[in-house]
């Protein structure tokens, strides 16, 4: 069997693995948020909270608990990571310095996980188990949450209220994210993950001596570093790393894990505004991207052009053996075009085109699938471009599901998509204006561009993954970074239970001939035409001078 | 205002102790559940899956790769492989930040260098240079075309335990000839340690080293 067949049937093996998951898992997430039953373990959590599950909150309510629950969690994180060299169960690392400890704590609260530290060397059980694994639950948890909110806005009527923060951070914690998660790292132990607490100790080799291993919980912080999108890995090497993903079947099992929730929160999507093929028509716009990114990125790196990959007869920098070319593109358009950001091969030594699907895939707002929750709420506020765009081409004030499309929403809308080009496209020009930060460079010319430029779209879009011959551990990187993570978190959020809060003030407006069928598949091909216009063309100018330079050259 | 204040204290009273539950669930009793299940199920993997030796002495991890290399001799820094033993890929990894751990658990990572890099492009033409050198033994003779890409690319984790079929077929004859074998031995020891992809169709065909070599040195301790 030839490399690239194989690989078209790893995707295919995907595919149905996703749709066979698809159902279940879509009304499961469903029932969740619109349950009003709590289990008895789940009482005992509302009361240490403090918090009653039942009281609906309006939009301002619900974002000050977005942003509360954020805040606390950025301060818990920093603080933790600060005092990590009196903490026991530390490993002996020391604390982590105030810049790198502030951009860590930034990650993975905004559900970035960009890592400028090497997680063998830096940081302790405490820290990684009891710090950075919790944010890869609760953070998704929140994504999730505002995505549910912003779907309860469409599907109200007038009562301008969006549910409950709290119950549903506990909920998407404990009932979705956890019971997957334990059977999940139960699945990569099986294949050869590591999971165990033993401290860094000496291991005999072939050759006589011995070499340093570090311990530590990496099965149950990976199955929840893919499952919430988070990408952060236990080892520097991530996902490459055999302790992480030993083998060809772990490996399919972490894309699968990286795409479940994204894809099936559109079923959950459908069944609360009570049309499921509202539902398919987002799913296929997510599908559509998402098989053409993969299909492009097999193809430039099957194709393996540049000087390097063709003296050596193929694109295996930065590969594993057991993954080959075909799963390794698999997984890295999976990872960029979700904000998962965990890496099977580093995207730095991707082909030219490669590292610019990559770099597209993360500047389209991740929403194909997306991030848990990030990315249907960013493709919601698609259709609402693509419904907009509908509606001036007839004259007519655009609706969608039921609720009109007025200044007020198309504002809030306006402000979501400027955000994270604004963060992207200022903070890279900075840099090369600036003298010290293009010094982190480790290539030049077009490609070490596309490594700044790469840095800020992954931080901006909370990605995570990283051209990462960048030496990002400056006070530059590391505060810009970090600023870039959490405005291009929370800001979109901001706006996004705004526009939840006014559609959930609308009463529906009834369907009539001049409506826009937004079930139907010509407004998915309208939606795909937007998202590619409007996002593309954004960042036409950028990836000119970085990846197509690099590509066009090869 | 003074409302406001006291609301905005009360929202984040509330989410520290959500941050404090959710931590104590996911951060304490869900990594610890897991452990425990898995110490039980899969003792031997849970601990990193060592790999024993013909004496039944830990020679390391069947999942992470190591190097075969001579002893360091005066003034080297880098030690020379050491023929005799199936070679692993190159490892340049982080050799930009001045730490390149070759083949060390202390630090994964992967070189990062892109398709137009110098470094890479050198590295490349050095490595099939000394792959095509090694390899061409007495009456057998390796061509620059045959040299596979994984024999001259460096990993991802820079730990990468495997080798593709094609690049151990290509170290035969010189294993053999190091170690007094006849070519069709060893041949059929990298046949039998060639594992094709999962189910036939997941990941690539490959050969774990460590196990070649450990296979090897038994049958070269049988033979003498």
């Amino acid at each position: 069997m030839s490399p690239v067949l194989a690989g078209v049937l790893q995707l295919l093996a995907l595919l149905v693995a996703l749709g066979l998951s698809y159902r279940p898992l879509g009304d499961h997430m469903a029932k969740v948020y619109s349950s009003e039953k709590y289990y008895k373990p789940e009482k005992w959590i509302y009361k240490a909270i403090g918090a009653n599950p039942n009281v609906g909150m309006r939009w301002p309510a619900y974002l000050r608990g977005v942003l509360a629950f954020s805040a606390v969690s950025v301060l818990f994180l920093y603080l933790l990571q600060r005092v990590q060299g009196s903490l026991p169960g530390s490993l002996g690392f020391v604390s982590i310095d105030p810049d790198q400890a502030f951009n860590t704590a930034a990650s993975f609260v905004a559900n970035t996980n960009w890592q400028s530290y090497y997680g063998e060397q830096a940081m302790g059980h405490v820290v990684q188990t009891g710090g950075l694994a919790v944010q890869n639950f609760v953070s998704a948890a929140v994504g999730m949450a505002v995505a549910v909110a912003l779907v309860r806005g469409f599907a109200s009527s007038r009562s301008g209220e969006l549910g409950n923060f709290w119950a549903d951070l506990v909920r998407g914690t404990v009932r979705i994210l956890l019971p997957i998660s334990v059977v999940g790292a139960l699945v990569l132990v099986a294949c050869g993950a590591i999971q165990n607490f033993s401290g860094i100790h000496e291991v005999g080799q072939f050759t006589g001596g011995s070499q340093q291993w570090n311990g530590g919980a990496v099965a149950s912080q990976e199955v929840i570093k893919e499952l919430g999108t988070n990408g952060g890995g236990y080892f520097n090497a991530n996902s490459a790393h055999p302790f992480e993903n030993p083998n060809g079947l772990s490996n399919l099992f972490e894309v699968y894990l990286i795409l479940i929730i994204p894809f099936a929160l559109t079923r959950t999507f459908g069944r609360m505004v009570g049309s499921l093929k509202q539902g398919y028509a987002i799913l296929g716009t997510m599908a559509v991207i998402w098989l053409g990114f993969t299909a492009l990125m097999m193809w430039t790196e099957f194709a393996g052009r540049g000087p390097a990959f063709e003296l050596a007869g193929g694109a295996m920098e930065g590969k594993e053996t057991r993954f080959g070319i075909g799963a390794s593109a698999i997984f890295s358009v999976a990872t960029t075009l979700t904000s998962t950001g965990a890496v099977n091969s580093f995207h730095s030594s991707n082909t030219g085109f490669g590292g610019g699907i990559n770099l597209l895939g993360m500047q389209l707002g991740e929403i194909a699938p997306g991030g848990v929750g990030s990315g249907l709420y960013g493709m919601l506020i698609m259709a609402v471009i693509a419904v907009f765009l509908a509606g001036l081409m007839v004259g007519r004030t655009p609706e969608y599901l039921g609720k009109k499309i007025g200044t007020r929403e198309i504002k809030f809308t306006a402000l979501y998509i400027l955000i994270t080009p604004a963060l992207v496209l200022c903070f890279t020009a900075a840099s090369f204006v600036l003298d010290t930060p293009v010094n982190s460079m480790t290539n030049s010319g077009a490609h070490g561009f596309s490594e700044i430029l790469y840095a800020y779209t992954s931080g901006a879009n909370n990605n995570g993954s990283a051209f990462a011959g960048l030496n990002a551990d400056t006070q530059w990187f590391n505060s810009t970074i970090g600023i870039a993570m959490l405005l291009g978190r929370f800001l979109p959020m901001v706006f996004v239970l705004a526009l939840a809060g006014s559609l959930a003030e609308q009463a529906p407006v009834p369907e009539t001939a001049g409506t826009l069928r937004t079930e139907k598949p010509l407004f998915t091909g309208l939606l795909v035409g937007s998202i590619m216009i409007i996002t593309g063309l954004t960042y036409f100018p950028a990836l000119a001078l970085g990846p197509l330079a690099e590509g066009l050259a090869a | 205002m003074n409302n406001s204040v006291g609301n905005t204290g009360r929202v984040l009273w509330a989410g520290l102790r959500a941050l404090l539950v959710l931590t104590v669930i996911t951060g304490v009793l869900y990594p610890l559940a897991v452990t425990g299940i898995a110490q039980l199920a899969f003792p031997s993997k849970a601990n990193g899956s060592e790999t024993k030796d013909g004496s039944g002495k830990v020679v390391g991890s069947e999942l992470i790769g190591q190097t075969y290399d001579l002893p360091l001799k005066g003034s080297e820094k880098t030690a020379a492989p050491d023929l005799k033993w199936f070679q692993p890929r190159p490892s340049n990894g982080l050799g930009g930040n001045g730490v390149n751990t070759r083949y060390k658990l202390i630090l994964s990572g992967a070189t990062n260098r892109s398709g137009d890099n110098e470094d890479l492009i050198k590295w490349v033409t050095d490595a099939k240079a000394a792959v095509v050198k090694d390899n061409s033994v007495n009456g057998y003779t390796v061509k620059p075309s045959d040299v596979p890409a994984d024999a001259v690319t460096s990993s991802g984790s820079g730990l990468d335990p495997h080798i593709s079929p094609e690049y151990a077929k290509l170290q035969v004859h010189r294993v053999a000839e190091k170690n007094g074998l006849d070519a069709e031995q060893v041949e059929k020891l990298v046949a039998d340690h060639t594992d094709d992809r999962i189910l036939g169709f997941i990941g690539e065909p490959r050969v774990n080293v460590l196990q070649l070599n450990i296979a090897l040195k038994n049958l070269v301790a049988a033979k003498g």
